[in-house]
């Protein structure tokens, strides 16, 4: 069995290769089933239900995939000029931090005002938590996944601080929570006595700015260039340090727009718990789609409706809702594999 | 023609009857049979692509061959296992070293013989062993040193002791002299002599016609996968085997006289710093209108940092660079294209193209900033189009279209890119880095052709090359590069091989700079 280059992929395998990902992950994930001793297609069917079932299990899969959208830009932004930003999860709480910062009083503007400045501000912040590691990348040649990933900790640990000092509600019993932010910085709800916010509107408008950027703008290409030849596009006399630093200011700011959209949008104030490492499924949802960005939006709602599914299935099926997260890990994996396959065809011989 | 593919004297060592191999619908050897007999020189002469180094990773086992078989001293050989050609006698060495950098040369070649489980190396015997080898055939190294700190030539004899150690009776040896000077190239050739008065086997790959008809007792030709040709050595003229490899008669470059114009270039004592703070080029150049002006040196003596400085990739750190009549300060690659230099950079794979992007994409690479390529940050990818189909017709681009992946291109179709993107502004001043390497003949003749073109308007070249016979035929000067500094220049009535290749190995530098 050899692996030989094609030398043209036909566009079916483009289509092919995630969908045919997705389906060896159900498989793996059915033998997990079998072996917790419950019918796979039952509880897939129960997953397929709490996911997309009804009105309620759709907005709710639709929400969780918000933050997973930005995440998800964030990381096939990066990813695409080979700035390898494992810091989302940073970025996310340097929004959220900004959002509960400004939102919670201290600028007692009208929403129409309000929403916007936060918005700016938190991707401001995010901006800047990615623009070190960059900096330091193209400076002194530090790998920034080492460096973008223990900031991830690093900011974990000063929000931990926030939250126990500066930023803690005093109304909060003790608990390690901000205060709510006030009614003109909350995201308006899209359909009334629903979870689901303006963010994801947001959300979707930013990958179709993504996929602008990516497609007609000088700094798309320059991006591309920059991600497939650092050395053939210096030496077409692209200034690669400063795209870098480009690609870390859009993929952060996109990053932190996932934190200021949970806060202002769904929870309301800032909690350690914030994100159950939406930042890191973002790479997930990235990958998913082959970091393009309209396909970030397709991958996001897939892997929220996993999230979500598996939430339901395993109240009604006692199968535990880890499941879930085999099944994205997994997806992942083959995944990769079937990038693979874009590439290079299988001989048998 | 008649192929004469059969060994005529002595035994046969090596036979291999019908090999073929296919890649995708490339057919890179087809139906390949030869012998090989003790105690000859077998040169096997091809053009880039014509499946030479293909037929020999098969023979080494590092591909299988779709069909055919090979026998090596009448067993058969089992495809697929290099260690398996290894043990039947057959050394190799490649045209891109493959040694460990870190190790000393006696470590080198033992490496791989030694017992996984024995405590330690028997060195004092692998050492007899080896200064007895190097005596023999006079490949003389110090075993003590690392390789790192070897010669290029140095590492080639290691890479053929490591082989000899192996008690290899067939030597394959890949583009030997690429990386060697004329004088380099005759002790090797010396060497190979001594090889097979021994009763070796050599295989010479190679595609310098000179090289061949000096070395071989017979040459096979290769062309598109095919057996085209096989001759004895003896009697065959250059011009023959030239025809013989490329299928059709194969013109010489003609260069009109003209007399040099203005000067566009001038370098005095620039220097250049290497990452230790060490000087790694330290040169005096002048170039005008309407010359080519020729830099010949071994690889690695500064011709790759004299390049990057007029690509604008390395800064100067003193001296005097003056390009147009402008004091060129602080350099960068946009500033360069700028100013109108054309550049055609020695790796057309990692430097000049741009191999994962379309065609059209890697055109505007130098112009997308401004009009007609881009407005307000805006790309034009109609105009983009339009401006790759003219390159694509005006340089007679083989592709299935601007949108095509420029990596699925052949070398040459990739060179004629670059050509047309760095020739579509006119340029004045045109650095041309290692143009031809590795591009077939026909090629070969499109990239002179371009050149002598903008010789003939009034450009000023300089042609950094390490196939002397192209400086020889283009160029109006040639400077010699050794250790980052350069000759004086030779004009072209004084261009004579020997010296020029005495100067590659340093002669009439000083010893100021040796190491």
């Amino acid at each position: 069995m050899r692996l030989e280059p094609r030398v043209e992929t036909p566009w079916t395998i483009w289509v092919a290769a995630p969908l045919a990902a997705v389906a060896v992950s159900l498989v793996l994930a059915a033998l997990l089933v079998l072996w917790s001793g419950a019918a796979p297609f039952s509880v897939f069917g129960l997953v397929i239900k709490g996911a997309v079932g009804s009105q309620f299990a759709l907005f709710e899969t639709l929400t969780r995939a918000t933050p997973l959208i930005f995440t998800g830009l964030a990381a096939a932004v990066a990813f695409r000029a080979r700035l390898w930003n494992i810091g989302a999860e940073a970025q996310l709480y340097g929004g959220a931090v900004m959002a509960a910062l400004l939102g919670t009083g201290l600028l007692p503007l009208p929403a129409p005002i309000l929403v916007p400045i936060l918005l700016i501000a938190g991707a401001i912040a995010g901006a800047l938590l990615l623009l070190g590691p960059t900096l330091m990348k193209t400076r002194f040649g530090v790998d920034e996944v080492v460096t973008t990933l223990l900031l991830n900790f690093i900011i974990l640990l000063f929000v931990s601080f926030l939250l126990e000092g500066p930023l803690k509600d005093p109304m909060g019993m003790g608990w390690p929570q901000s205060k709510k932010v006030i009614d003109a910085a909350h995201l308006p709800k899209l359909i009334q006595g629903k979870r689901l916010h303006l963010g994801f509107l947001i959300a979707c408008a930013m990958a179709c700015v993504v996929w602008f950027i990516n497609t007609k703008t000088i700094h798309g290409y320059e991006m591309k260039a920059v991600g497939f030849n650092a050395r053939a596009a210096r030496f077409a006399g692209m200034k690669v340090d400063r795209v870098m630093v480009k690609v870390a200011l859009l993929s952060g700011g996109l990053a932190a727009l996932a934190g200021v959209s949970e806060v202002i949008g769904l929870k309301g104030n800032l909690t350690l718990d914030l994100s159950p490492g939406f930042g890191y499924a973002g790479i997930v949802v990235a990958m998913l789609a082959m970091l393009h960005p309209l396909g970030v939006v397709a991958a996001s709602i897939f892997v929220a409706a996993m999230f979500v599914g598996a939430d339901a299935m395993s109240r009604q099926a006692g199968v535990p809702n880890y499941i879930a997260h085999v099944m994205v890990a997994t997806a992942l994996l083959t995944m990769v594999v079937a990038m693979l396959f874009t590439r290079f065809k299988l001989k048998w011989r | 023609m008649t192929v004469d593919a059969n060994a005529q004297p002595g035994d046969i060592v090596l036979r291999l009857s019908g090999i073929s191999k296919n890649f995708g619908a490339l057919k890179a050897n087809d139906g390949i049979s030869f012998d090989l007999a003790k105690g000859e020189v077998l040169a096997l002469l091809g053009e880039n692509g014509a499946g030479k180094t293909t037929l020999m990773n098969i023979l080494f086992g590092h591909y299988v061959a779709d069909a055919g078989s090979i026998e090596a001293f009448g067993a058969p050989l089992p495809a697929g296992r290099p260690a398996a050609a290894l043990d039947a006698g057959i050394g190799m060495v490649h045209q891109h070293f493959t040694l460990a950098d870190n190790l000393t040369a006696l470590e080198n070649i033992v490496l791989g013989t030694e017992s996984l489980f024995s405590w330690r190396a028997d060195t004092k015997a692998a050492r007899a062993r080896v200064a007895q080898l190097g005596a023999d055939f006079g490949l003389a190294i110090d075993p003590t040193k690392r390789v790192a700190d070897l010669s290029v030539g140095e590492r080639q004899r290691v890479e053929i002791l490591k082989a000899l150690y192996r008690n290899a009776r067939i030597l394959i040896l890949d583009e030997p002299t690429a990386v060697l000077t004329p004088q380099e190239s005759e002790a090797l050739f010396a060497t190979l002599k001594k090889l097979v008065a021994r009763g070796l086997a050599i295989i010479f790959i190679s595609h310098k016609l000179n090289e061949v008809l000096a070395v071989s007792d017979r040459v096979l030709v290769l062309r598109q996968g095919k057996l085209v040709a096989g001759r004895m050595t003896a009697g065959a003229t250059r011009a023959e085997l030239a025809e013989m490899m490329v299928g059709r008669p194969v013109p010489a470059p003609k260069v009109e006289p003209q007399a040099a114009g203005a000067e566009l270039l001038r370098l005095d004592r620039v220097t250049v710093l290497g990452a230790h703070g060490r000087p790694e080029l330290d040169a005096d150049l002048s170039l005008h209108e309407g010359e080519i002006v020729g830099l010949a040196g071994v690889s690695g003596n500064g011709q790759a940092v004299l390049a990057d400085l007029l690509s604008g990739l390395v800064q100067p750190s003193a001296g005097a660079f003056t390009m147009f009549g402008e004091q060129v300060t602080s350099s960068d690659a946009a500033g360069m294209v700028a100013r109108g230099l054309g550049r055609i950079p020695e790796d057309r794979h990692a430097v000049g193209l741009i191999g994962d992007m379309s065609i059209t994409e890697n055109m505007i690479a130098e112009r997308y900033r401004a009009a007609p390529f881009s407005q307000r940050q805006l790309i034009d990818w109609k105009a983009a189009k339009a401006f790759a189909e003219d390159i694509i017709t005006g340089f007679d681009v083989r592709c299935p279209g601007p949108h095509a992946t420029a990596r699925l291109l052949s070398g040459g179709n990739m060179q004629k890119l670059i050509l047309g993107r760095e020739m579509a502004g006119d340029p004045k001043l045109i650095l041309a880095a290692q143009p031809t390497r590795g591009l077939d003949i026909g090629a070969v003749g499109y990239v002179h052709e371009q050149l002598l073109k903008a010789r003939a308007r009034g450009a000023g070249v300089l042609l950094i090359s390490e196939d002397l016979d192209e400086l020889l035929a283009l160029s109006d000067r040639i400077h010699v590069i050794y250790r980052g500094r350069l000759s004086a220049s030779l004009p072209r009535e004084r261009f004579s091989v020997p010296e020029i290749g005495l100067m590659m190995a340093g002669q009439g530098f000083g010893d100021s700079h040796a190491a």
